[in-house]
């Protein structure tokens, strides 16, 4: 009797889990891969890059860059003009455009959002910096928005905030307590939030009232991995129909991946050695126990000399970056500097021997001349293998290197109050250069404690701050642009840190779903991560999206197998035990 | 009377353990590396100002002694506190993950202990026959194997059958029985892994402790009396030998509710283990500390409740 019982179960079982689950019969949806948590859905919070760019969807910012060429373009805002003394701008609301719940937005909505961050601490926890040069935002009109500032700022068409609609917010009273998942979250974005679950999925519905025009389907659906390994075999099963981040080898598995497309992408992002060049608090104290030796810039500009750049990029990326130079990634070709012909260090150990001679650091008689540590990210693949041929290649000019690979929470703090000789770093840029620049100038130092700073690599150089401050009150961009090249190349010259590489950005989807995406910029961009919400915006359906049904068959097929090999044993031993006692 | 005031030995004892797991917790997190504040704000436009105002915020500018006392006694009114990483109260971020975690180690973990007790029974009575050795040998061997690259193994070989992530699809139709259907699908593999990794020490234990009693006096005389060999064992030698496997159960069923780190990475399963794992990047203090406090009580209950059951399974233990 058990044994039938339990065969019952085991067979209703199989064809429960077998049955195919009603799939969403008509509707086409984009499922993205995301690695990293989302922290918060309220926008005023969330500072993760994975929470910013799913309130990219759901929020449009003032102003917005283009996805051809990231040039800045119209937001909620399609007209700007500076005052004369560059101190007031004004911002011009169009009409027709409407929150999702059919609400129109006005200059309102947008007073409201910057004003609650100038009057409210908690509500400047993402984005306070954009608004710590504001005096005053007003909104004469329901068209008119102006905002004044205390010193001429150069960024104004870079506010990276998104404007909320003030017919919700305004009943918010507590904002470090408001979750933001009153669903469908009212937004001004070409999609509309409507389910999140920590850590499994978000959900997102086509806004079909974005003023840009409606996406072309109707949902989009972020799923949360924790390991992307797992993401990209969820792509090649076709589970998901994009996924980013990807390392050089899991790229190149998807190499003749039917029905997968890959885009190798300029990124965003660059990887750094920093070179501790004495660290000092703001207010001139040492901090830290750099080596004293990489006080001498001579040394530094060695040791960058002795670092072969086209062997990391070929042999730690696999050739999937570029040779690193100046602090903004070349896709941001504006602003990107490269070095001329006679600032250029091109790689020579031989150079860098006679200059660490020069320099008063002999080879010891071990043939060595002093060491340093290196420190990095353990379980960061570019870290331990850069740091092996950093080791080889900075002790053929007799320094040696001792590798210390640690969590990335030492790892940051190490970094932070200066106890590092080397380590490893790296920065994702935005359009603007102003927050990449703004990382070095002296004022970034932290204080006694080493808290309150947000410096990068300790760097003080009065030349550099002039040059910044000269650039963020540069209004006409030719000559800003130049100013900011300058200043890269002085941040070259003075090495508190190498550019290693600037990494690309390497995606796949899957093109039998999804025929193409809108890249930023047009040529050579990426899908994700983008500074604006295109390539999740201008995605088009291939003509006929595959549906599978046959995960399941074969699902049936082996758990069918399984559940009669189970049954088997089970008649098997109860048919031993029944005449056990016989066979005593 | 003395039976009463073991108990309440035992249940003070249980409660100095929790007070003591509150104290450690606070201070243990203090000293892991790594300040949250800049973990919040790394990688964004910041001001010194900023980030003071970010200290203030979860008052992490005061006196640790400060910052201790009011931790202790919110802890006192049954408050954990706001998770800095979620910017939610800790007790709503561990709660919607406990589910989850419950559902897959719990479910694992039964199969594990009713798989592995009667593996180890069987694979005792019939000692260094081939049952035995097959037994011993392949759970041996998956005991041996690292968990992440089983389960990553497993991904791979069965190939489209089952998910790769996640408890639910997000095309999922609504309803409870798609929906359960669904979860059920999504709990295969990671339950498999976990089953596989973990069997092998009950089967051991089981083992070896009846092995122990084989040879007792006690069962010649249960086959003497004319006894059939089925019920010699049922009866009479796994009772006696069950005791030290109870424990095991026990102190596993109060590490059900720490997770299973590997297994819910692999499987990008959205339980405890993971949030322990996120909450450590920060670090997320009081995440930290609310997740000790209730991994660490799960254990502490568990041990008490085994110790009770000590005495109802065998009379010859006085525990209470």
């Amino acid at each position: 009797m058990r044994v039938k019982l339990c065969a019952l179960l085991a067979v209703a079982t199989t064809l429960g889990l077998a049955t195919p689950p009603a799939a969403a019969e008509g509707r086409v949806i984009l499922k993205v891969a995301i690695v990293q948590q989302i922290d918060s859905m309220n926008p005023f919070l969330a500072v993760f890059q994975s929470s910013t760019e799913v309130g990219r969807l759901m929020y449009d910012y003032l102003t917005a860059y283009a996805a051809d060429d990231q040039r800045v373009t119209e937001g909620i805002a399609n007209r700007w003009e500076p005052s004369a003394d560059k101190l007031t701008w004004t911002f011009t609301v169009p009409e027709g455009k409407k929150w999702s719940d059919g609400q129109p937005i006005t200059a309102q909505d947008v007073a409201f959002t910057y004003n609650l961050m100038l009057t409210n601490e908690v509500a400047r926890t993402a984005n306070g910096s954009f608004v710590t040069n504001f005096s005053s935002v007003t909104a004469p009109d329901d068209r008119t928005v102006v905002i004044r500032t205390k010193a001429p700022q150069v960024t104004m068409l870079a506010l990276d905030v998104p404007i909320v609609p003030k017919h919700v917010w305004e009943k918010v009273t507590n904002i470090k307590d408001y979750a933001n998942d009153q669903m469908p979250v009212v937004g001004s974005g070409p999609f509309v939030l409507t389910e999140h679950v920590a850590g499994q999925f978000i959900k997102l519905k086509a806004n079909k009232s974005y003023w840009r025009g409606a996406p072309k389907y109707d949902e989009l659906h972020f799923v949360y991995f924790q390991n992307s390994d797992a993401a990209v075999q969820a792509l090649a099963k076709g589970e998901v129909d994009l996924v980013n981040r990807m390392a050089p080898a899991q790229f190149d598995s998807l190499k003749d991946k039917p029905g997968v497309t890959r885009n190798k992408a300029q990124g965003r992002r660059f990887v750094e050695l920093l070179i501790n060049p004495g660290a000092q608090t703001r207010a001139g104290e040492p901090i830290g126990d750099g080596n004293p030796a990489l006080k001498d810039v001579r040394v530094r500009r060695a040791i960058a000399q002795a670092i072969d750049l086209d062997a990391l990029v070929q042999r730690v990326s696999l050739g999937y970056a570029e040779k690193g130079a100046g602090l903004v990634p070349p896709v941001f070709g504006k602003w990107h500097w490269q070095p001329g012909e006679s600032e250029l260090r091109k790689f020579d150990p031989a150079a860098a021997n006679a200059a660490l001679d020069a320099a008063g650091y002999p080879r010891k008689a071990d043939g060595t001349r002093f060491s340093l540590r290196l420190t990095g990210r353990a379980g960061r693949a570019y870290d331990e293998q850069a740091s092996e041929y950093l080791k080889r290649q900075l002790g053929d000019v007799g320094i040696a290197l001792d590798v210390r690979l640690v969590s990335d929470n030492q790892l940051n703090e190490a970094t932070t109050v200066a106890t590092y000789d080397l380590a490893f770093s790296g920065w994702a840029t935005n359009v603007d250069p102003d927050f990449i620049l703004g990382l070095h100038t002296c004022a970034q130092r932290p204080g006694a404690d080493g808290k309150g700073g947000t410096t990068d690599a300790y760097f003080c150089d009065q030349t550099y701050d002039e040059l910044y401050a000269r650039q963020l009150s540069e209004f006409d961009e030719g000559k800003r642009v130049e100013l900011v090249k300058q200043m890269q190349a002085r941040f070259y010259d003075q090495v508190p840190a190498v550019v290693l590489a600037y990494e690309n950005a390497l995606e796949a989807y899957r093109s039998d779903h999804f025929a193409r995406f809108t890249t930023q910029p047009a040529q050579g961009g990426v899908i994700m991560a983008q500074n604006g919400m295109w390539g999740y915006y201008g995605a088009e359906p291939a003509a006929r999206a595959a549906t599978s049904g046959s995960t399941w068959v074969g699902f049936a097929v082996v758990a069918a197998a399984v559940s009669s090999l189970l049954l088997a044993i089970v008649v098997y031993t109860r048919r031993r035990k029944a005449t056990a006692g016989e066979r005593e | 009377m003395r039976r009463g005031v073991r108990l309440w030995g035992r249940l003070g004892g249980a409660a100095l353990s929790l007070v003591m797991v509150a104290v450690l917790g606070f201070f243990l997190f203090r000293v892991v590396p790594g300040d949250p504040v800049v973990s919040m704000t790394r990688g964004r436009p910041t001001t010194a100002a900023m980030q003071a105002e970010l200290r203030a915020q979860f008052g992490l500018d005061r006196p640790l002694h400060e910052q201790f006392f009011s931790y202790f006694t919110s802890l006192l009114r049954g408050d954990l506190g706001t998770s800095f990483t979620f910017r939610r109260p800790v007790a709503d971020v561990i709660l919607e993950r406990l589910g989850p975690t419950l559902l897959l180690v719990g479910t694992s973990t039964v199969i594990a202990v009713g798989l592995g007790l009667w593996l180890g029974v069987r694979a005792a009575w019939r000692r260094d026959s081939a049952f035995d050795k097959a037994t011993t040998g392949v759970s041996l061997t998956l005991w041996a194997v690292p968990t992440f690259w089983l389960g990553m193994l497993l991904m791979m070989a069965t190939g489209e059958l089952f998910p790769s992530r996640g408890m639910r699809d997000t095309d999922t139709a609504p309803d409870f029985v798609s929906q359960a259907l669904d979860v059920g699908h999504h709990l295969v593999l990671p339950s498999l892994t976990l089953v596989a990794v973990v069997c092998a020490e009950y089967m051991l234990v089981m083992r070896s402790s009846l092995l122990e009693e084989m040879h007792a006096p006690y069962l010649t005389t249960a086959r003497a009396k004319g006894l059939r060999d089925d019920l010699v064992r049922r009866r009479h030698a796994v009772p006696n030998a069950v005791l030290p496997a109870i424990t095991l159960v026990f102190l596993r069923f109060g590490l059900v509710v720490a997770g299973a780190i590997t297994t819910e990475t692999v499987f990008s399963w959205p339980g405890l283990g993971l949030l322990f794992y996120d909450a450590l990047t920060g670090p997320d203090y009081f995440l930290l500390q609310g997740l000790l406090v209730v991994t660490a009580g799960a254990v502490v209950v568990m041990n008490l409740l085994a110790e009770l059951l000590y005495g109802v399974l065998d009379p010859r233990v006085k525990v209470v």
